[in-house]
């Protein structure tokens, strides 16, 4: 096993998929000789060739509807978009297209794709490079959201990405790019979509998050936990068909919760996790549900940034407030 | 000073408005069966239409976009394909479809509001109409390109309208098949309105065919009120593309003497004296003059095919209006391919509602 960057194993898990299946294409701006402006698809271009790493023009509504014409045809491309304020065009082929091909032609073609954009803030980026827009991806129908939290979980995650015959939106915390490196088995394996997963036990308060966000739930885990506070810890990773079962599960156990995102707060994914508790986990509940996450602005420049991104501080401090009430 | 560039726009005709020939014919305008046979799809697709439109006045169909006056169009790409192409639509294509064997009652199912309509039996890789306007010429671009990539002789063929070239997806498309030499034909049908915005007011350029030149391909007009000139341009654009990679848009110029869709009333931005005066050359009598005037074609054989083509669209009508419909369930289980537990319990519900309303449902 080597030791990896979230970055290296997306990139392995690409190069893994189009070993295995001739079918996987990398379609992307700058995705062939320059290998990606992240280097995710570096070295890709070299081993498969200029037929299945694509570098196409500057063009992003056609990427995504490119990526439908080529679904259609039972290939399987991983389409790369530069950053995540570049994905806007591709929403209207997402939405009108991809996410609804399977059922308006009922399965006779379908879009198995998987749409990847560098997402989220924390690296001083320039305008529109730190954009955390899940919620647009996990609103529509037909469409899964995925965002890895770690080096694994990008890889097992992406693997099942692309083996999915359904559309996929893969969100990469660019933070975590190259952040941390860990152990990670190139052997092939998925891990699965559409499941949370379990991160730390703990039976006082729930954290729920996802991408960057975990590091920062683990951290205050951490530091409430010197309090003697018990502070659970989940992964959504799949941001819909969201996993209720898991997160119902651990918030019964604990009767609190704090869900961080980077998104803007209003109508962001923190919000579907509170009416999900509200609705099916209300009379397990000890407290109000806490949201720990971006403001109703748009992303600050890097000078403000740290004020807007959800730290482990401000986590911390939501689950004490929720340890407030008997 | 130096010229760098430069370009020039040809347009194909053979028969003027009353169906004598302008220009030296193309072989299959020499087989009168061939003929006769894009004559019935003109006829049958203006029968279709008619009766749709029918249907939706009298609350039996939903909104419904007659391609009246613009059969050649599509009738001349229906005839040209290859049934291993792929079809690649806006919503005015009835008569292509028909041609490549997607059902009379399939297009009434889908107008009608029954997803099913889109399940073709007969061309599978086809795509379903496109409504947003302009964003399928990036899946014809996708599926050419899958084409290209698996070395398979075949071509997509992505229609629009004229209004659609004003968007930038369609450049896009355009653009990308340019740059990887793509087996795809674009199809502008330039019926001169998008909904009540005039060509004129539409782009400032000469004509539509010429965007083609910024994506680095040829673009050319057709008479699209002459089916034989469709078909004869299609066939060539179709050969150039499946053997030379060379993509191509062609501009077909004919007229839209219907409404929009059945939602749209034109008199409120038409002057009803222009349409009268297109009315004149318009692709059906236009045919039937060449026919008769070769003497191909009777008053009898006439009456005989009008109705053919009548029982042909009653009987798809009368299927239509007879089909059940699907279980409420159906909305949710074609979203995925196969249902995510997690909305298992929005199914439930789904079934629950189906079965008040008396449906199957589940």
């Amino acid at each position: 096993m080597t030791a990896l960057t979230m970055v290296e194993a997306i990139r392995d898990a690409m190069a893994r998929a189009m070993e295995e299946d001739p079918d996987v294409l990398v379609l992307g701006e700058d995705v062939g000789h320059d290998g990606g402006v992240f280097r995710a698809t570096e070295g890709l271009f070299e081993r498969f060739g200029e037929e299945r790493v694509i570098d196409t023009p500057l063009s992003e509504a056609l990427l995504a509807g490119l990526a439908v014409g080529l679904g259609a045809q039972r290939m399987r491309p991983v389409v790369e978009f530069q950053f995540d304020g570049f994905l806007y065009p591709a929403i209207d082929q997402l939405v009108n297209h991809a996410g609804r091909l399977r059922n308006r032609t009922r399965g006779r073609l379908s879009c198995p794709i998987v749409i990847r954009a560098p997402y989220g803030g924390g690296i001083r980026a320039p305008e529109h490079h730190s954009e955390s827009p899940e919620t647009f991806y996990a609103h529509m129908p037909g469409i899964r959201t995925v965002i890895p939290s770690t080096p694994r979980r990008a890889y097992g995650l992406m693997l099942a990405a692309i083996r999915d015959p359904d559309p996929v939106v893969f969100l990469e915390p660019k933070r975590l790019y190259r952040a941390v490196r860990e152990e990670v088995a190139d052997d092939g394996e998925a891990l699965p979509l559409d499941q949370c997963f379990k991160i730390r036990d703990g039976t006082d308060v729930t954290l729920v998050g996802w991408g960057a966000s975990l590091a920062r739930l683990l951290e205050a885990a951490d530091l409430l936990a010197e309090e003697g506070i018990e502070a659970g810890v989940i992964d959504v990773a799949t941001l819909k068909p969201l996993d209720a079962a898991t997160i119902l599960d651990a918030v019964r156990r604990s009767g609190r919760c704090v869900i961080a995102h980077e998104a803007p707060r209003s109508y962001g994914p923190a919000a579907e996790i509170a009416a999900l508790l509200a609705g099916e986990g209300l009379f397990s509940l000890l407290a109000p549900v806490e949201r720990v996450t971006g403001f109703d602005v748009p992303v600050p420049l890097p000078r403000l940034e740290d004020h807007y991104l959800p730290d482990a501080e401000r986590i911390a401090a939501a689950a004490r407030r929720l340890m407030g009430y008997r | 000073m130096q010229q760098v560039a430069s370009f020039a726009v040809e347009r194909t005709a053979y028969l003027d408005a009353d169906g004598s020939s302008v220009e030296r014919l193309p072989a299959f305008a020499g087989d009168r069966d061939e003929l006769v046979r894009l004559y019935r799809s003109m006829v049958l697709t203006r029968t279709f239409d008619a009766k749709a439109v029918a249907l939706q006045r009298t609350g039996r169909l939903g909104t419904f976009a007659s391609s009246l006056g613009q059969e050649a169009v599509s009738v001349g790409i229906g005839a040209a394909m290859r049934a291993e192409d792929v079809l690649v639509p806006s919503f005015r294509e009835q008569g292509a479809q028909i041609l490549r064997g997607v059902t009379l009652e399939e297009i009434f199912a889908y107008w009608g509001g029954d997803e099913r309509g889109s399940d073709f039996a007969g061309p599978r890789e086809d795509f379903p109409i496109c409504v947003p306007v302009g964003t399928q010429a990036a899946h014809a671009a996708g599926v050419a390109l899958a084409f290209r990539l698996r070395r398979e002789p075949r071509v997509a063929v992505c229609v629009m309208g004229d209004g659609a070239t004003s968007k930038g997806d369609v450049y896009e498309a355009m653009n990308a098949a340019g740059v990887w030499r793509l087996p795809v034909v674009f199809v502008v049908n330039n019926n001169e309105w998008a909904i009540s915005v005039p060509r004129s007011r539409q782009t400032a350029t000469k004509t539509l065919a010429q965007k083609a030149i910024a994506a680095g391909f040829e673009g050319e007009q057709v008479d699209g009120n002459d089916v034989i000139a469709v078909r004869a341009v299609m066939e060539r654009a179709l050969a150039l593309a499946r053997d030379e990679r060379q993509p191509r848009l062609i501009e077909a110029l004919t007229y839209r003497l219907s409404d929009h869709t059945t939602a749209d009333d034109a008199r409120r931005y038409r002057d009803d004296k222009e349409v009268s005066e297109r009315w004149k050359a318009e692709p059906v009598g236009r045919l039937r003059g060449f026919l008769v005037a070769r003497e191909w074609w009777s008053k009898g054989d006439e009456e005989k095919m009008l109705a053919e083509c009548a029982r042909e669209v009653d009987a798809a009508a009368e299927a239509y209006l007879a089909r059940s419909d699907q279980p409420a369930t159906a909305m949710i289980d074609h979203v995925f391919a196969e249902l995510p537990a997690a909305m298992e319990g929005q199914r439930s519900a789904i079934a629950a509602l189906g079965a008040r309303a008396g449906g199957e449902g589940r």
